[in-house]
């Protein structure tokens, strides 16, 4: 069961984040937890191994990569390898997804792919797929569509764009 | 220079940020394009997206701003862009829509469920299962069991994980697919086989038979995936646990399949297995000893969640098996330096728990060094461990205190320095020897104390301690201090802290006075107000003169009533002619409002002996029978949740002893008058029954006591057995108006036996150098014999056994009988009934047959008690 999975920036600033469970019920609550696991985890070193620490009864396993910090919270109770896979599968995926670039814009930038990323990773606190690779495939079908880009409209919207070169090179 | 550069690269990305100045109005009049004929699904995925960034910030939706989201979000399934409608999922899940306006994308998610492409399958039955209702189900319910069993993992894991979700709401409908769940148990994908058998479990969990054959079937190997083997295993000890009873037979069931995860290839199923082998019930050190090496072998690791994970394990091994654990300490010292703070926690709090008595100092030292660059809450769990580690051993005191008081002195926040005031305190209690040296840390600590909560507990806990000393004086000039130096609040219990110490100590009488006087100055109303009260109820003429009983009682009794309780009295008292009384205070701790459990107030036990004190020689017919020795503690003479509930405390005087019945009427439509308890003492023939103390009235729900009191013969540890009736005359209560019927009628009802046994005149006493108080009371009274207890179940059940037949305290740890072992010594202390203090030494033998054979000695101030001591186990 995991209880939620974050990802921030490196001032612990929300980039997209999914909770579980209702152990922290209001958004200020999970502010509160973010920032505070986000301040305690600050020094640490979590670039070439992940990271683990308790906070209040609960296990955190966190990987930072450039300025972007991926965090995984389970029960005191959980393995915490599965949580490390849980981890290491969304920051694969999220590394394959922005192609390399894994910084804060970029992952501003292709935000709805790291939605789909989130959705696909957990769902409602069950492990739905661990393999970054898998996970990245999942949310990739529609990235790649995006940029096949006349294929995919319709013929008026085709000829609206047509007609919109037309007007624009008679203009010229 | 490096965090200049990243600043500087922040505030580059928030000037790229795509979401930079985004509104909520904003956004939603974007949300329009939804509704344009022509789709631009690329400019609606990225709406979408942006409300999804919205919602993700914290941001809320109105009830109508969502609804109409959701109705224009519905029109986007026309579009045929995969992208788009992945989008379209995700919103629909994040606005959560109620259940009217769920039906109009049902036909499109019902319609996607059963297309070609599998992406839109999977994601469908999750959305449909998410936010669907029981009517809905059934319609699906035929789809959802087709896709359990689908061939794509991705649509069966969907299914799958929807079932354990509907599981929680709708157990019926799932309960049905179990034939489709069992097919998926046997899939070849690692994941699907993961959810099945959770779903698996959770439909049968009510089920312990059932169960119990799952996890027959499927540890014979047919199971891949790690995370399903995982589970696997926590299904497996959860059998174990309930089947726990034929353990007898010698091996565990299923003990084979987890040695064997032990060998798996994924570290995750190894420590997965370890820890459930760790977890067994009564554990040997035989089934422990494979666990804890693949444990030892992971300490090593590179991976610090891995080392992590085995060094939490080893620390919960080490509470109830240290010896066990031992063979990793040099692995765990290491561990001291781990970059990882909380590794290094658990590590040091494990080798203080496994650590024996010469490595303590050498322990220690390594401590001080990592004290300094670990943060608090890692400071307080080390504290906590060093002080069990000092009560574990006792004659350590002197190195651990030194070390307390030296943190002590460190920077630190509230809460840790309290963790070590308490510690302490704790400390001074239960180890006399350690009282001066600990006190005088204290005094130390309250000159530079930044924090008014603890400097006040501290000074009361110095009022309490500090006059009992062998030099009370040295701590006034600690306490004066504060009166010069503090603010309001200390300086007032500074002053009460005085009083405390002329009080007890008649010589330092008028030396208080002149301090006290001093204070009458005090710019603050308290302190002054205090500092008249005290000079004039010790009767400030500076004469040196013995202090009253009941001036102690002031000064050092406690509030019998919850403060809670007081302090709504006195908001409701209205300012008449009558005087407000104290004694119309209701009595009864208001629920859930425990005291909360502070170390500087005295421990509780002391205090229930005061209080029983006090009550007792508050009855007439008691008061003579001179100081109470013993009570007990409550023993319950009802099953739980009868009409009445009555426990019994044994109190012990002298010659007498008297049996105080707590009553509890639990029904609200019954007033209990003339409430007596009949004891018939026909098997307990060496006592007399002397005195009864009936209860007047007992109304519902409050407590009220009822009292018998016996002679005995003195100096006599005389048992027996006591039956008791509880009769009493019931009258009807209207509940509504709370009115009694006139009339009652007389009733009785039968309680359990009581019984007096020769524990009762024992008192735990410990002492912290056994071998010291062995030596210094000598060889002159001393009975050395020897006893055959006969077959017993363990070593350890039988020591405990002797341990509560004579009632005394377990010295030094020796109560704690190591797994396995074929002998066990135990030291035993207390003070018998006329403040003769005993000392025992048993010496335990078991063989083969589970024979137990006892070496009891015996050492005491008086000869006849070491003999009772005999009398006792002999019997």
């Amino acid at each position: 069961m995991v209880k939620n999975v974050l990802l921030l920036d490196s001032e612990g600033r929300r980039v997209a984040v999914k909770y579980y469970t209702d152990e922290w019920p209001t958004y200020s609550a999970k502010l509160a937890f973010e920032r505070s696991i986000s301040c305690k985890t600050q020094k640490t070193n979590a670039r070439t191994e992940a990271e683990i620490v308790m906070f209040d009864d609960n296990v955190v396993v966190y990987k930072f990569i450039q300025d972007l910090h991926f965090f995984v919270t389970g029960g005191d109770c959980e393995n915490e390898l599965a949580l490390a896979t849980v981890l290491q599968g969304f920051s694969d995926a999220v590394t394959l997804l922005l192609r390399g670039n894994v910084d804060h814009g970029e992952a501003l930038e292709n935000l709805d792919a790291i939605f789909l990323c989130l959705d696909e990773i957990v769902d409602a606190g069950m492990i739905l797929e661990t393999v970054g690779n898998m996970i990245a495939g999942k949310v990739a079908t529609h990235n790649l569509d995006d940029g096949a880009p006349l294929s995919e409209q319709t013929i008026t919207q085709a000829l609206a764009t047509a007609r919109e070169h037309l007007t624009r090179s008679l203009l010229r | 220079m490096a965090q200049y550069i990243k600043k500087v690269d922040d505030r580059d990305e928030d000037e790229y940020s795509p979401f930079l100045g985004i509104e909520k109005g904003a956004v939603l009049q974007e949300a329009r394009v939804f509704n344009d004929s022509q789709l631009d699904s690329r400019r609606c995925s990225q709406v979408i997206t942006k409300l999804l960034y919205l919602l993700n910030q914290g941001e809320t939706f109105t009830k109508v701003e969502a609804t109409e989201v959701f109705f224009s979000v519905t029109k986007l399934f026309q579009s045929k862009d995969v992208g788009l409608r992945r989008m379209v999922y995700l919103i629909i899940k994040e606005l959560s829509p109620s259940s009217d306006e769920v039906i109009m994308v049902t036909s499109s998610l019902m319609k996607d469920m059963n297309s070609k492409t599998d992406v839109y399958r999977a994601n469908a039955i999750r959305v449909l299962c998410r936010i669907t209702d029981a009517t809905l189900l059934t319609q699906i319910e035929r789809y959802l069991k087709q896709a359990v069993v689908d061939k794509n993992p991705v649509v069966a894991s969907a299914a799958l994980v929807s079932g354990i979700h509907i599981l929680q709401t709708n157990p019926e409908i799932v309960k049905r697919w179990s034939n489709e769940v069992q097919e998926a148990v046997q899939s070849r994908a690692a994941l699907v086989q993961f959810h099945a058998l959770a779903l698996l479990h959770q439909i049968r969990q009510n089920d312990r038979l059932a169960v119990s054959k799952l996890v027959t079937s499927l540890t014979r190997g047919s199971v891949r995936s790690p995370l399903a083997q995982c589970l696997l295993i926590r299904y497996t000890s959860q059998v174990i646990r309930e089947s726990s009873t034929n353990n007898q037979s010698g091996e565990r069931p299923f003990y084979d399949y987890l040695e064997g995860c032990l060998r798996h290839k994924s570290e995750m199923v190894i420590l997965e297995a370890a820890r459930a082998i760790t977890e067994f019930n009564g554990v040997t050190s035989r089934e422990l000893t494979p666990a804890i090496t693949v444990l030892q072998l992971f300490l090593s690791s590179s991976k610090p969640v891995l080392r992590f994970a085995a060094v939490r394990t080893l620390n919960k091994v080490a509470m109830t098996h240290p010896m066990a654990v031992t063979n990793c300490n040099i692995d765990m010292e290491s561990l001291i330096s781990d970059q990882n703070r909380s590794i290094a926690t658990l590590a040091i709090t494990t080798l203080l728990k496994t650590g024996n008595e010469s490595g303590v100092d050498r322990l220690m030292k390594q401590i001080t060094n990592f004290m300094s660059d670990i943060a608090d809450e890692f400071k307080i769990v080390v504290v906590d461990a060093i002080r069990s580690l000092c009560l574990k051993f006792p004659l350590k005191y002197r190195s651990l205190m030194n070390f307390l008081s030296n943190i002590l002195r460190e920077e630190g926040g509230f809460e840790y320095k309290k963790a070590i005031v308490d510690s302490i305190v704790i400390l001074i209690r239960d180890i006399p020897d350690a009282k001066e040296i600990g006190l005088l840390h204290l005094c130390e600590f309250i000159e530079d104390c930044e924090f008014t909560y603890l400097s006040t507990q501290i000074l009361h806990f110095l009022g309490v301690e500090g006059p009992k000393t062998a030099d009370p004086s040295k701590y006034i000039r600690y306490i004066y201090n504060r009166v010069i130096l503090e603010n309001a609040t200390v300086r007032a219990s500074a002053v009460s802290t005085l009083a405390k110490f002329g009080a007890v100590v008649d010589s330092l009488k008028p030396r208080v006075f002149v301090l006290l006087r001093r204070c009458l100055y005090d710019i603050d109303d308290e302190v002054r107000d205090r500092a008249t009260l005290y000079l004039n109820t010790l009767g400030g003429d500076g004469s040196v003169v013995e202090t009253d009983k009941d001036v102690k009682d002031f000064l050092f009794g406690s509030l019998d009533i919850p403060l809670v309780n007081l302090e709504t009295s006195l908001k409701n008292y209205e300012p008449t002619e009558e005087p407000f009384d104290i004694n119309s205070v209701e009595n009864i701790p208001a629920a859930g409002n425990k005291p909360t459990a502070l170390g500087a107030q005295p421990p509780a036990p002391a205090s229930t002996v005061d209080t029983y004190e006090n009550l007792l020689s508050s009855i007439p017919e008691f008061s003579t029978f001179g100081n109470l020795f013993k009570s007990s503690a409550p023993v319950e003479l009802t099953e739980a949740e009868t009409e009445y509930a009555v426990n019994v405390v044994k109190h012990i005087f002298d010659k007498h002893v008297v049996f105080q019945y707590n009553c509890t009427n639990t029904i609200p439509e019954q007033l209990l008058e003339n409430v007596v308890v009949v004891v018939d003492a026909s098997e307990a023939e060496e006592f007399a029954e002397l005195a009864t103390k009936p209860l007047n009235s007992l109304p519902y729900g409050a407590p009220g006591q009822t009292f018998v009191a016996f002679e005995k013969p003195e100096g006599v540890p005389a048992v027996g057995r006591f039956s008791n009736v509880l009769k009493f005359l019931v009258k009807e209560v209207d509940p509504s108006s709370g009115y009694a019927e006139e009339d009652g009628v007389e009733d009785e009802y039968q309680l359990e036996d009581s019984e007096i046994v020769a524990a009762d005149y024992m008192l735990k006493v410990g002492v912290s150098n056994f071998r010291n108080a062995w030596e210094s009371l000598g060889p002159e009274f001393e009975r050395v014999d020897e006893y055959g207890l006969g077959p017993r179940e363990s070593l350890s059940e039988a020591v405990n056994a002797v341990i509560n037949l004579l009632g005394m305290q377990p010295c030094e740890g020796t109560e704690v009988v190591a797994a396995n072992s074929r002998s066990h010594s135990c030291l035993l202390s207390g003070v018998y009934i006329g403040n003769v203090k005993v000392l025992v030494r048993l010496s335990f033998g078991v063989d083969s047959s589970k024979e137990v054979a006892m070496k009891l000695a015996v050492r005491s101030e008086d000869e006849s008690v070491s003999d009772v001591i005999h009398d006792v186990v002999a019997n």
